[in-house]
C-alpha cells in the first residue's frame, strides 16, 4: 500500500493551516515592507534637511567656490573676527562655520582650515568641503608654478577596459556584478530554505515522538514513507509560503509607494546608474549589460537552479529528519545540528568570497563538486558559465550522496523514532544502522 | 488452521543485547491471548515484530498460515502502550487519516467512525482538537482507531491504562464483543486481574525467553496443590487444630470472614478426596468455609518468574 500521497497531504495541510504559519506568511512581508519604508523615509528626511554653512575666508582665496545646492546654503561672512563669527553662527543656529586663516603662504593656509560646529559634523559634508578646497588650492598652486590648467583639462583621459571572451562574448564589470547577484541570490535562497524548512521538518518529527503517535503510525506505514512524506509535504508548504511572500511583497511594495509617494526602489546605486545613463558612454554600457543579461545561460541557470535546489534541499532535509528522530526534544538537537550547519555556512562563505574573486579557481571548482557544499557554490558559479560536464558530475555526486543520506537517515529514523529517554551519542547512532 | 498467529523460534538482537531468544507462540483463532512478563522481558519487541515495525533476526511469523507481509497490516489493529495522537489536529480529521492509513477509503471510514462515535457516546467531539480532551477521552478515540478497520488480529498493550473504572469496563466489554464477533486478541498487561478475567491463553516471557505458555485453565490445573481453605466453628481452636493436624497436612491461615472460626489450609494427599475431607470436618464442628485454593494468574506469574 502506498500511503505517500496521503502523508504528504496531511503534512502539507497541517503546516498550512497552522496559525503560526499563517501569521508568519502574512506578517513577514508586511514587517519587511514597513521596515524598508521607514528606512527609506528616514534617509530621505535626513537628506532633505536644509542646512546653512557659514564661511569665514580670511585668505580670500576660496570664498567663490561654494555654490548653493538644494539642501545646503553657503553664507560667506566678511570683515569679522573669528570669535564674532563663531558667536553669530551659534546665534543663527547654522550647521557650522568653516574657517580659512589668511596668515602665511599657501602651504600654511592649507594646513589651517578648520570647521566649528555644535555637534560633530557629518562625514560626507566634511569630505565634500575638503575636496572643494583641495581642488581650488591645487589649481592655484599649479598656476603659481606656471602650468596651464586648460592643457591639463584637455589631456585628461578616461580608460574603461572592454572585456571580451575568446569566443567573442563581451562582458563588463557591471555584468560580473549582475552575475554575482544572480548566483548569490540563488545560493542564498537555497541556504535560507534549508535552514527554515529543514528545522520545520525536524520539529515535526520531534512532535510525533513527544505526542507518542509515532508507533501508531509506524504500524501502518513504513518509516521511510513517513519520512519522505514529511520532507515533501513540508517543502510544498515552504514553496507555498515563498510564493505568497513574493506576491504579497510585490503588491505591498506597489501600494506603499503609491500611498506615501516614496520610491522604494530608488536606492543610491540606482540613482548613480540613472545619472550615468545621461551620458552616451554609459548608455552603451547599459546596452552591453542588457545583452549580457540575455546572453547569460538563462535556460541552463533555471534548470540547474531547480535540480541543485531539489538535490541540496533533500540532502539536508533528510539529515534534519534523522536528527529529529534521534532526539526527544528540541534542546537536544544542538550537538547534531552543528555538523550540518558547518558545511552549509562554509558553502555560503566560499560562494561569497571565492567565487567573486575567481569563479573558476581551484577552491570554487572543488567545492562545487563536494556534495554538501556543491548546491550553493555551483549555483553561484553557473551564471559565469560552467561547462555542462562539470555540472553533470556535480549533480551526479549530489544525487548519489542524497541516496546515501536518505538511506542513512531512514535507518536512524526507523530506530530513533521508537527510542525514548536519553540522548544518543554518535557512537550509538552508528550502532543503530546495524539494527 | 487453528492458530491465527504463529511465531516460530523468533530471535532479535539489538547490538549485544538479546531482546528475544528463540521465542515461539501460537495464538488460537478467536481467543484472547495474554502476553505477560516483567518489564524488559521482550513483550514489546515481539509485538513490534508481529506489527512488522521491527524485523526478526531469525524465525518466522505466520498470520493465517502465511508469512507476514506488508499486506497484512490491514489485518492487524495495534494499540501500543506508548500511544498518543496529533495534539493540534481535530478528532474527526485525525481518525479519518489513521483509518485511511490502514487502507479504508474515506467514505467507508467516515461511516464506521460515525457508528463507533455514537456507540461510545463521543459523537460531539468530532470537531474538537485532541489537546482540548482529557487523557481518558483521547484513549477512547485511540481505541476506536485501533478497531475501526475490523482487523482479524487485535493487539492491545495495556489497554486500560488511563481509563476510570467505568470506561475501563466499557472497553473491556467492547473487547469481549469483538472477540465474540470473531476477532483474535493479543493482550499485554501487568494487571493480572484483567488477565484472569479475559484471557483464554497466556504466554509468559522473562529475560527474552518464553518460560510458560498454554491454556490458562490447564496451567492453573497444573499449578494447583490440592490445598483447601477451611473454616470451622470450634470452642477450643487449639485442640481442634491439633486433632486435624494428626490426620492431614495442615497450616494456619487467615482470611476475611464474619465468624471467629478456626482457619486452616489443608493439603490433601492423592488418596484423599475433597468429599472425604468435608465429611471428616463436618463431624468436628460446623463448617463455615470450604474453598479449593486455585492459584491466580498473579501467583503463577510471580512464582514462575522467581523460579527462573
Amino acid at each position: 500500500m502506498n500511503h505517500l500521497p496521503l502523508i504528504i497531504k496531511r503534512e502539507y495541510l497541517t503546516k498550512v493551516k497552522n496559525k503560526t504559519f499563517i501569521i508568519m506568511t502574512v506578517l513577514s512581508p508586511l514587517i519587511l515592507i514597513a521596515l524598508i519604508a521607514v528606512v527609506a523615509y528616514l534617509s530621505q528626511l535626513n537628506n532633505n534637511k536644509e542646512r546653512t554653512i557659514s564661511i569665514l575666508d580670511e585668505s580670500g582665496l576660496v570664498k567663490d567656490i561654494f555654490k548653493n545646492t538644494e539642501n545646503t546654503t553657503y553664507h560667506v561672512l566678511q570683515n569679522m573676527s573669528l570669535n564674532d563669527a563663531k558667536a553669530l553662527v551659534k546665534e543663527n543656529s547654522n550647521y557650522g562655520l568653516l574657517h580659512i586663516s589668511g596668515i602665511g603662504n599657501l602651504d600654511s593656509i592649507s594646513k589651517n582650515v578648520k570647521f566649528y560646529s555644535e555637534d560633530s559634523p557629518s562625514l560626507t559634508i566634511i569630505s565634500n568641503l575638503e575636496s572643494k578646497i583641495e581642488k581650488k588650492l591645487t589649481d592655484i598652486k599649479l598656476q603659481h608654478k606656471g602650468v596651464d590648467l586648460k592643457k591639463i583639462e584637455e589631456s585628461k583621459t578616461n580608460i574603461s577596459i572592454e572585456q571580451e571572451s575568446f569566443s567573442g562574448e563581451k562582458t563588463s564589470k557591471a555584468g560580473s556584478i549582475m552575475k554575482l547577484a544572480f548566483g548569490g541570490m540563488a545560493g542564498y535562497l537555497l541556504f535560507m530554505f534549508i535552514i527554515i524548512y529543514g528545522n520545520m521538518i525536524m520539529r515535526s518529527v520531534i512532535e510525533e515522538k513527544t505526542s507518542r503517535i509515532i508507533e501508531v503510525i509506524i504500524s501502518s506505514v513504513k518509516p521511510i514513507q513517513l519520512m519522505l512524506g514529511k520532507i515533501i509535504g513540508t517543502s510544498l508548504a515552504g514553496i507555498t509560503q515563498f510564493v505568497i511572500w513574493l506576491i504579497l511583497g510585490g503588491v505591498l511594495m506597489i501600494i506603499v509607494s503609491a500611498i506615501f509617494g516614496i520610491d522604494l526602489s530608488q536606492s543610491p546605486q540606482q540613482e548613480m546608474v540613472q545619472q550615468a545613463m545621461n551620458n552616451q558612454e554609459a548608455q552603451a554600457e547599459i546596452q552591453l549589460l542588457f545583452t549580457e543579461f540575455v546572453n547569460m545561460p538563462i535556460s541552463n541557470l533555471i534548470i540547474a537552479f531547480i535540480l541543485f535546489f531539489i538535490g541540496g534541499y533533500l540532502l539536508y532535509s533528510s539529515l534534519y529528519a534523522a536528527i529529529g528522530a534521534a532526539v526527544d526534544n528540541e534542546t537536544d538537537t544542538q550537538q547534531f545540528l552543528l555538523p550540518i550547519l558547518m558545511p552549509l555556512i562554509l558553502a555560503v562563505y566560499i560562494g561569497i568570497f571565492t567565487v567573486i574573486e575567481d569563479p573558476h579557481g581551484t577552491v570554487s571548482t572543488v567545492f562545487s563538486f563536494i556534495p554538501l557544499t556543491s548546491p550553493v557554490v555551483m549555483l553561484m558559479r553557473i551564471p559565469f558559465g560552467v561547462p555542462i560536464w562539470q555540472q553533470l558530475v556535480s549533480l551526479l555526486l549530489l544525487f548519489g550522496t542524497f541516496m546515501f543520506t536518505v538511506w542513512f537517515a531512514a535507518k536512524i529514523y526507523r530506530v530513533g523514532i521508537l527510542m525514548y529517554g536519553k540522548k544518543p551519542s554518535y557512537k550509538e547512532l552508528i550502532k543503530w544502522i546495524k539494527y | 488452521m487453528n492458530n491465527l498467529l504463529e511465531a516460530n523460534s523468533v530471535s532479535k538482537k539489538f547490538g549485544d543485547f538479546t531482546a528475544l531468544n528463540n521465542v515461539s507462540i501460537s495464538v488460537p483463532r478467536g481467543s484472547i491471548f495474554g502476553l505477560l512478563g516483567p518489564n524488559g522481558a521482550g513483550k514489546t519487541t515481539l509485538i513490534r515484530i508481529i506489527n512488522q515495525i521491527t524485523m526478526p533476526d531469525t524465525g518466522r511469523v505466520l498470520l493465517d498460515g502465511e508469512q507476514l507481509k506488508p499486506i497484512h497490516i490491514k489485518d492487524i489493529g495495534y494499540l501500543p502502550e506508548e500511544r498518543g495522537l496529533y495534539k493540534s489536529m481535530k478528532v474527526g480529521e485525525q481518525a479519518l487519516y489513521l483509518a485511511q492509513l490502514k487502507g479504508l477509503n474515506k467514505a467507508e471510514a467516515k461511516q464506521r467512525l460515525k457508528y463507533w462515535f455514537e456507540r461510545l457516546e463521543i459523537g460531539d467531539w468530532w470537531n474538537k482538537k485532541i489537546q482540548e480532551l482529557s487523557k481518558g477521552m483521547a484513549q477512547k478515540i485511540q481505541f476506536v482507531v485501533t478497531v475501526l478497520h475490523e482487523p482479524k488480529l487485535l493487539i492491545f498493550d495495556e489497554p486500560f491504562s488511563g481509563f476510570d473504572p467505568i470506561n475501563a469496563n466499557l472497553i473491556k466489554d467492547e473487547i469481549l464483543r469483538l472477540k465474540n464477533n470473531g476477532a483474535t486478541v493479543i493482550f499485554s498487561t501487568h494487571r493480572m486481574e484483567s488477565v484472569e478475567e479475559l484471557c483464554d491463553h497466556i504466554a509468559l516471557l522473562h529475560k527474552s525467553n518464553k518460560i510458560l505458555d498454554g491454556n490458562l485453565q490447564d496451567i492453573k490445573r497444573h499449578y494447583k496443590t490440592n490445598t483447601y481453605e477451611v473454616g470451622i466453628k470450634a470452642n477450643n481452636k487449639k485442640e481442634l487444630s491439633e486433632v486435624i493436624a494428626s490426620k492431614f497436612q495442615v497450616s494456619e491461615t487467615n482470611f476475611k470472614s464474619l465468624e471467629d472460626d478456626l482457619k486452616l489450609n489443608i493439603i490433601l494427599t492423592e488418596n484423599d478426596t475433597p468429599n472425604n475431607l468435608l465429611n471428616y470436618l463436618s463431624t468436628k464442628g460446623e463448617v463455615s468455609h470450604f474453598v479449593e485454593l486455585i492459584p491466580t494468574a498473579n501467583d503463577i506469574f510471580i512464582q514462575t518468574v522467581k523460579n527462573n
